[in-house]
């Protein structure tokens, strides 16, 4: 069987990712892809990733068994992977945990972070105040004012908060800010991106840290039920929860990988973040080739979703990859059907999910009732639902 | 000859230094950007840098990122760029104009559509800040093939062994960024920029030009010492952003005739 080996060493999955930066980027991408190389299989480091996975995140997080979920829909059973029980509540801290750790090894004292619903934000501020470094946030001003209480938690962990007001004062404009940051501070900085996204080492970087949910689910899987689920389903945005549970499995045959986007108010409408399954184009964004939302002059549009984790134009290279070789197959989820799996899922199992993994739930629902209950569907549960809840109360005109 | 090659030749004749001003297309409005180009030679441009506007323009600081979003209100494509280039083409044949912008819109419009649209404009040469030389090699060699220049920035953080490579893909000039930062921030170290522009005269023969932190006439001065060529961007864009549109022409063209005395001192 051939063996799945992506990127190339320019970070390149086929025609997509790559390092498409102004040269002002380009020493500080090549330090970063050095390093990284140096210590992807250092003993030493992968040690102390795992010490702090295990003891500081609460690794592994289980798998649970969504039976009275399965039972209600009447088909395949549901299984989760509960992200949602890490540290900081959600996957987001597997990543920050390693390059905070690869920051302190490169003598820098500084990073920064981009993010969208803060959790990344959160995840970020948390390590680095673990390991006492500076961090300052990324975050669009339009996020800043919806998702108040993540701001809080960002500044009570020590860090600086920067609403950005430039574009569409959301997540890619955060991002934009954040590597005009890292241009001007390059000697004392590192930058934490959050998802498999950026230019070359980042989305195969990410990648290998968050691959850690997909290394832990085959070992539980084999020893739950006796065997790999015959389908993993996992919401997209960027696309890191999605490649972290995905990745392990790329290699074994008859599980299917199922990505979930946001179709937010419907594809039809325009307003949703689903580049891959609305077939985007594709073009060059944020430092690598992928597909991406945009007009008909390359200008990204504004996206809408529910869940401000998937509103982003673009997705990680890999998955467009994915979608193109055939490994993975690409779905997406409006905001009112990711709503509903959301309601499902707080009655029948007692989890309140977030908002991101309401679309994976949703779309493993769909599947679920058109599968055999002797089949299993594994559901990456990427984080929990706490930081939502003023959002759905909005949507229920309830005010808290 | 091409015309970015011819003006540096005559500049040098006459022991001058080019000056070459940005501008944002479409930046206050479309029906000012060609008035805009010709004022500004007209004022003592060289050449002009003329800016793509894109959505989400990553190297380039507030001042940039502003004017990109002005020019994007009355949605100024790629296309509409194109043929601002071709009405200034009408009336000037000498002035070399360079595009500045981002890959995607590039990439949108298909890489083959742009180079024959491009020189059928009469743009002269391309700069696209997001293709560094290890992704770009076929598209410079369709610009190659078409007349066309790339110019290549080259980063206080490039190091000496990524220098030769990217000379070797580089015409018509270098565009040294003079800082470490966006288009706009801080102010440049003028013996650092010595020293590197030094170095990188031992790699090739090319002029180069300096830019992103040239914020006045004394800063344009002790540049147009050391570099062929100086570029003038944020501050151009500024002066823009806080005129209005009786008072735009005069305001650019002061700024011009300020920066063209302290070159022509240097």
């Amino acid at each position: 069987m051939q063996v799945y080996d992506m990127p190339d060493e320019r970070g390149h999955f086929g025609p997509f990712g790559g390092i498409f930066v102004a040269e002002t980027l380009v020493e500080a991408l090549e330090e970063l892809r050095v390093m990284y190389e140096k210590y992807r299989h250092d003993p030493e480091f992968l040690a102390e990733f795992a010490y702090d996975l295990k003891h500081f995140v609460g690794r592994p997080s289980p798998i649970y068994h969504a039976k009275r979920l399965s039972d209600k829909i009447g088909g395949a059973q549901i299984y989760l992977k509960r992200e949602d029980l890490n540290h900081t509540g959600a996957h987001k801290v597997n990543n920050t945990i390693g390059q905070a750790l690869l920051a302190k090894r490169m003598g820098k004292p500084r990073v920064i972070a981009e993010t969208g619903a803060g959790q990344h934000g959160v995840a970020t501020a948390t390590i680095a105040a673990r390991l006492g470094l500076e961090c300052v946030v990324y975050m669009g001003a339009e996020d800043v004012k919806r998702q108040a209480p993540n701001v809080f938690r960002m500044k009570l962990l020590g860090a600086t908060v920067v609403p950005v007001e430039s574009g569409s004062k959301t997540l890619k404009d955060a991002l934009n800010e954040a590597m005009r940051d890292w241009v001007t501070n390059i000697s004392n900085t590192f930058y934490i991106i959050g998802t498999v996204a950026g230019p070359h080492p980042y989305p195969m970087m990410v990648r290998d840290f968050q691959a850690v949910i997909g290394v832990e689910a085959k070992l539980q899987m084999q020893e739950m039920i006796g065997r790999q689920p015959d389908a993993v389903v996992a919401c997209v945005g960027g696309g890191s929860n999605a490649m972290g549970i995905f990745y392990p499995y790329i290699d074994v045959e008859g599980v299917r990988l199922i990505g979930v986007e946001a179709a937010g108010h419907g594809l039809e409408t325009g307003q949703h973040a689903a580049p891959l399954t609305a077939n985007s184009p594709i073009g060059v964004l944020h430092g690598n080739r992928t597909y991406l939302m945009q007009d008909e002059d390359g200008n990204i549009v504004e996206t809408h979703s529910v869940s401000a984790g998937l509103d982003y134009p673009g997705v990680g290279p890999e998955h467009a990859w994915l979608k193109d070789i055939h490994r993975a197959e690409y779905v997406a989820i409006t905001d009112d059907e990711a709503m509903a799996a959301f309601h499902n899922l707080c009655r029948t199992e007692g989890i309140i999910p977030a908002l991101e993994s309401s679309h994976a739930l949703a779309h493993a629902e769909k599947m679920a009732k058109t599968m055999p209950p002797d089949q299993v569907i594994l559901v990456n549960l990427s984080g929990r639902g706490d930081k939502d809840i003023n959002t759905v109360a909005k949507l229920a005109n309830i005010t808290l | 000859m091409s015309r970015i090659k011819t003006v540096f030749t005559q500049l040098k004749a006459q022991g001058k230094k080019a000056l070459i001003p940005y501008i944002t297309a479409g930046d206050p409005h479309p029906d000012q950007t060609v008035p805009l180009l010709h004022a500004l030679v007209a004022s003592g441009a060289d050449m002009i840098e003329l800016g793509v506007p894109f959505s989400d323009p990553m190297a380039d600081g507030p001042v940039i990122q502003r004017a990109s979003e002005r020019a994007l209100v009355h949605k100024m494509g790629l296309r509409k760029v194109l043929a601002m280039v071709k009405l200034f083409r009408e009336t000037n044949q000498q002035t070399p104009v360079i595009l500045m912008g981002y890959a995607n819109p590039i990439e949108a419009m298909g890489s083959d559509q742009f180079v024959a649209l491009a020189k059928e404009s009469g743009v002269d040469g391309v700069l696209t800040v997001d293709y560094p030389p290890e992704e770009c090699s076929a598209f410079n060699t369709r610009l190659a093939e078409a007349g066309m220049d790339s110019i290549f920035l080259l980063s206080p953080t490039t190091e000496p062994e990524r220098t030769s490579l990217i000379v070797k893909q580089a015409t018509g000039f270098l565009y040294y960024v003079s800082l470490k930062g966006v288009t706009g921030a801080g102010n440049l170290d003028i013996v650092e920029v010595k020293r590197r522009v030094t170095e990188i005269r031992k790699d090739t023969d090319l002029p180069i030009g300096v830019g992103f932190g040239v914020k006045d006439a004394a800063t344009a001065r002790e540049v147009a010492a050391i570099a062929d060529a100086v570029v003038v961007g944020s501050r151009m864009v500024l002066a823009i952003e806080q005129s209005d549109a009786h008072s735009l022409i005069a305001n650019v063209q002061s700024l011009m005739t300020e920066l063209r005395t302290a070159i022509d001192q240097h």
